[in-house]
């Protein structure tokens, strides 16, 4: 017997509660997120002294590269503290694995990761299209661009480049973290790696319930050469 | 990766106490030390920890090699400061943008300084402790929900599946015939290509883990309980102590010397 | 010794039940009726894409809620619904990787103990209980990514048996370890069966492994439902051409020979006191896996390597694709083959590579580049060069030949396990090179992928291509190869250290025979 076959639809009632696939995708990606911290910080130094050409300022242009946790984290979990806790976990793999911000990273993630959370707040949760992403991007980056003015070596620069600074910052954050974060989840989306979240559900999966063709059996000899 | 899941913990005394601990002393270090910019804070602590570093245990080589990249940093720092920091005494030298400055020179002295005292003890706290003792401490001393500390934890053991994965990626890249070539264009959409690959073999894992855990009854409703007990005995509250004591009298001596400079400002 | 049990063993009833995930148009599995008694051993079959694996992790309770699919029908555990029974259901799953929640030993048997809210004064015992049950006598310090895969398939299920469970659930606990392993947990199962009174659900296509564990069958049919049911002897001699060709390994059926023995041909490429090996993270100097190996690999035969597990077998592959640099020794690539290239294939441009010899790994997600099937099929062409109507051609020739063809549009990694190996063999053969490296290409499927994958490089073979496997499949050994290189291998294990890699010791060269 069959019950009614309702047409698959999006929830009435918004769930807040995380489910543990919730939480282990967010910490997975923050794992990965971690690592790929790490890896640009490396590159940071070389990059950030090739950059100081157009002024150390200009190295706020490689803050994005810190803030995509938080904007990714939050596209695809969709519930409240998403983004920071994905930061968050960016931040202390990022740690562990050493460089050498050390424990600053974890507070300068939460603070980042915090920043994208409020974007989300803003938007009241509802907002998870580009434009949501972009502005969470775009926030995270302005704290981030805040934060190093006032607290890293970056505070013994004069004023121009402080506010190059916080400029160039917002704009990675909205490039980095925000555009390229959103093209990733569609990508991850069209992979069914997303399959379990809304996030991964507007893609169909090819299965138009015919038989599959792995009834066949045995395939016959070819035609031609392989 | 082994280094980062069961690192080389020698049985010195800093090994045995609670990473809560550890992690308290470092942030207050950090905290303390990231509000000012100045000379005599940033040695003072950095004198402080280099009379303790024989205690922590940590042998040379790892020493060595696991600090470097604060070394560079501090060094880095410097430099950029010494050429673009805010001007102030006579100027050395100067080539367009770039000017050198007395004032500059001694903000870049105590830039690389401050660069040192925060970044090396949180490497050596961190070399001596265990992911899975921190997570415990986190969760039952601090009382941060166990499920999100719990779910990182074995998302991290995911991290070191990920050299293998990396490899494996590279050389299927190279079967397949996109191994190289297309010039550094080619070589960024091939790291980016790779790393998106790899970051959908690990969200496949997640989900895997995550029903396997949940088969395991994680993240239900009933209350869990701990196989490994987290205790915060005396001498982690030493090492606190120890943590803030370090703060309190860099920052007294800059305070005194009359160079303690609030950043925000 | 064994440690108690909690009385009794948990009761599945099911009526009529069925399951869509979100998002989908076909049913994942419907009108299931099923009536699993207390203290019952069930052996679960089904053709791939019958279900299975829903049916488990519902009645384990970890779907997901209504958001994330539509259930039809009712389904219970002991009377419950199964979200509600999950502190009396455990549940073993796949692959070992993904199993390991912690970095030690006992701290990972104890996980679930702990999510059930034992009193830590009672975890202990009962984790070093569970770990005796499965026959893993190790240190519980011991760091678990140390373990092999029949070890970390063990400890998953000494976690769930420390549990005390009521009902445990094995879905395809030995799919993807070598034989080694699946004895180890085969006989780890057979234990427990025969000193719990826990009702045992095992999913698994090898039913020869598993027959003489449990007391029933029950098969899904793919179209819905139940195809048979009973006793595992009556079922599988009844239905047994219905289980063949839903690709279930039916005991009894042969693996014959299935091409004869080829002639000697042409040699592509040789292999002279060889030494192979890996380098790890971190570390400068290569670890030796496999040494004084010595082939040669000929059109139109294949050549199958075995050997015990941490012989050095794939790297061996990976050496001889020109993937990995050997450590030492001479590998040589003959003339005609090379065609003016060094003599080495690790020396060889990714694009050279591609037209000589093809790859097809372990995990086939490893391999994809591309976000259609089309797109993926295409890039090994266009790498070497052809251009793209060609390409087109051969794409749209590889689709139909591999039954792709209905998929072109899908991402890689939608597709199943069987289309998944497919398309790696496909995308392998695509630039029709001359030699072809697979790396345990028959791991963790069913009969009928398996079938088609002999067939279709047994046409390989008689169309001049030389092939390389590397596999621990006997069966397809005897029905393929005509040459066998064994590697020694000292089979080292972690049963008796706390850290550190296993490495094969090459003592003696390893030559080879010729099958026929």
């Amino acid at each position: 017997m069959h019950a009614t076959i309702a047409a698959t639809s999006t929830p009435a009632r918004r769930v807040y509660r995380w489910r543990v696939v919730d939480i282990i995708v967010a910490a997975v990606i923050g794992v990965a997120s971690g690592v790929i911290f790490w890896a640009w910080g490396l590159a940071w130094t070389p990059l950030s002294a090739a950059l100081t050409f157009l002024g150390p300022g200009a190295a706020g242009l490689l803050a994005g590269g810190w803030l995509f946790a938080g904007v990714v984290g939050g596209l695809i979990i969709r519930k409240p503290g998403a983004a920071l806790f994905t930061e968050i976990v960016a931040g202390v793999v990022e740690m562990l694995i050493g460089n050498e911000w050390g424990y600053t990273n974890f507070i300068w993630a939460a603070i980042e990761g915090a920043a994208a959370e409020i974007a989300f707040a803003i938007l009241l949760y509802r907002v998870w299209n580009l434009g949501g992403a972009l502005f969470a991007g775009a926030l995270a980056g302005l704290s981030t661009g805040l934060l190093d003015t006032t607290f890293t070596s970056l505070a013994a620069l004069d004023a121009a480049q402080r506010w190059l600074y916080i400029g160039t910052a917002v704009l990675s954050g909205v490039v980095i973290a925000g555009l390229l974060g959103w093209l990733a989840v569609r990508g991850l989306a069209a992979t069914g790696a997303l399959s379990r979240f809304a996030a991964g559900r507007r893609t169909r999966v090819v299965d138009d319930g015919a038989v599959s063709d792995d009834r066949a059996g045995a395939p016959t000899g070819s035609a031609g050469s392989v | 990766m082994s280094v980062v899941l069961t690192p080389d913990i020698r049985s010195s005394r800093i090994a045995g106490i609670s990473p809560v601990a550890k992690l308290g002393a470092a942030l207050l270090i950090s905290l303390t030390l990231v509000l000012t910019i100045d000379w005599v804070s940033a040695s003072v602590a950095l004198l402080l920890e280099a009379m303790l570093l024989p205690f922590a245990g940590v042998p040379a080589r790892q020493f060595w090699l696991r600090t470097a990249p604060v070394w560079v940093a501090a060094a880095a720092a410097a430099i950029a400061t010494a050429l673009y920091g805010a001007d102030s005494g006579a100027v050395l030298w100067r080539l367009g943008p770039v000017t050198v400055t007395q004032g500059s020179l001694s903000l870049a002295g105590a830039i690389a300084l401050r660069v040192l005292a925060i970044g090396i003890p949180g490497v050596i706290l961190f070399a001596t402790s265990d992911p899975t003792d921190l997570a415990d401490g986190l969760a039952q001393l601090v009382h941060l929900p166990a499920r999100f500390v719990l779910g990182a934890l074995a998302a991290l053991r995911l991290l070191g599946l990920f050299i293998d994965d990396w490899r494996a990626l590279g050389q299927a890249r190279r079967a397949r015939g996109v191994g190289d070539g297309g010039g550094p264009l080619g070589a960024v959409h091939r790291l980016g290509s790779r790393s998106f690959a790899l970051l959908v073999l690990s969200l496949r894992r997640g989900n895997k883990l995550a029903t396997a855990m949940e088969a395991k009854g994680f993240g239900g409703t009933m209350r869990r309980t701990w196989a490994r007990k987290a205790r915060f005995t005396g001498r982690d509250v030493a090492m606190v102590c120890l943590g803030a004591g370090i703060a309190a009298c860099a920052t007294t001596a800059a305070v005194l010397a009359g160079s303690w400079s609030f950043v925000v400002s | 010794m064994t440690s108690e049990r909690a009385g009794g063993g948990a009761r599945v009833l099911a009526r009529g039940w069925g399951w869509r995930h979100a998002g989908r148009s076909r049913w994942a599995v419907r009108d299931i009726d099923l009536d699993i008694r207390p203290g019952e051993r069930v052996l679960l079959l089904g053709a791939s894409g019958a279900g299975k694996s829903t049916l488990m992790q519902a009645i384990a309770g970890v779907l997901g809620g209504d958001d994330e699919g539509d259930s039809s029908g009712t389904l219970t555990v002991d009377g419950l619904h199964p979200g509600a029974a999950r502190d009396r259901v455990a549940m073993v799953l796949q692959d070992p990787d993904s199993q390991v929640v912690m970095a030690r030993l006992g701290d990972d048997v104890a996980f679930g103990c702990e999510n059930a809210g034992i009193p830590a004064a009672e975890i202990w015992p009962r984790v070093e209980a569970a770990l005796r049950d499965v026959g893993l006598d190790l240190p519980l310090s011991t760091p678990t990514s140390a373990l092999s895969g029949g070890q970390k398939q063990r400890l998953a299920l000494a976690g769930a048996i420390a549990m005390r469970p009521r009902l445990l659930l094995l879905d395809e606990p030995t799919a993807n370890l070598d034989p080694a392993g699946v004895d180890e947990v085969r006989d780890a199962v057979e234990r427990l069966c025969h000193d719990s009174e826990a009702t045992v659900l095992i999913v698994e296509h090898r039913v020869a492994v598993w027959a003489s564990v449990v007391d029933r069958v029950i098969v899904l049919d793919e179209a819905g439902g139940i195809l048979a049911e009973g006793d595992p002897d009556d079922v599988l001699d009844d239905r047994k051409a219905e289980l063949d060709a839903a690709g279930i390994w039916v005991p009894g059926s042969s693996s014959a020979r299935i091409r004869p023995a080829a002639e000697e041909g042409e040699t592509l490429l040789t292999a002279r006191s060889l030494s192979v090996g890996r380098t790890p993270f971190g570390s400068r100097t290569a670890q030796v896996a496999a040494s004084g190996v010595e082939f040669a690999t000929q059109r139109g035969r294949a050549l199958a390597v075995t050997g015990p597990n941490g012989a050095g077998k794939s790297t061996v592959a990976l050496t001889v694709a020109g993937l990995l640099r050997p450590v030492d020794g001479i590998l040589e690539a003959a003339g005609p083959f090379r065609r003016g290239l060094p003599a080495e294939p690790s020396r060889w441009r990714s694009r050279q590579l591609v037209t000589r010899i093809g790859t097809v790994f372990q995990d086939p997600e490893h391999q994809f580049v591309r976000s259609t099937v089309r797109d993926e099929l295409a890039v090994g062409p266009r790498a070497a060069g052809v251009d793209r109507h060609a390409a087109d051609a051969r794409v749209d020739e590889l689709l139909a030949r591999l039954r792709l063809a209905r998929l072109a549009a899908a991402n890689p990694f939608t597709l199943s396990g069987g289309e998944k190996r497919r398309l790696s063999v496909a995308t392998a053969i695509a630039t029709r090179p001359d030699l072809l490296v697979l790396d345990e290409p028959t791991f963790g499927q069913d009969a009928r992928t398996w079938r088609e994958l002999a067939a279709l490089l047994s046409e390989l073979l008689d169309a001049g291509h030389a092939v390389m496997a590397v596999t621990h499949d006997d069966a397809f050994v005897h029905a393929l190869a005509d040459d066998v290189l064994t590697l020694p291998g000292a089979a080292a294990r972690v049963e008796t250290s706390v850290r550190g890699h296993t490495h094969a010791v090459g003592g003696q060269p390893c030559a080879v025979e010729a099958t026929r």
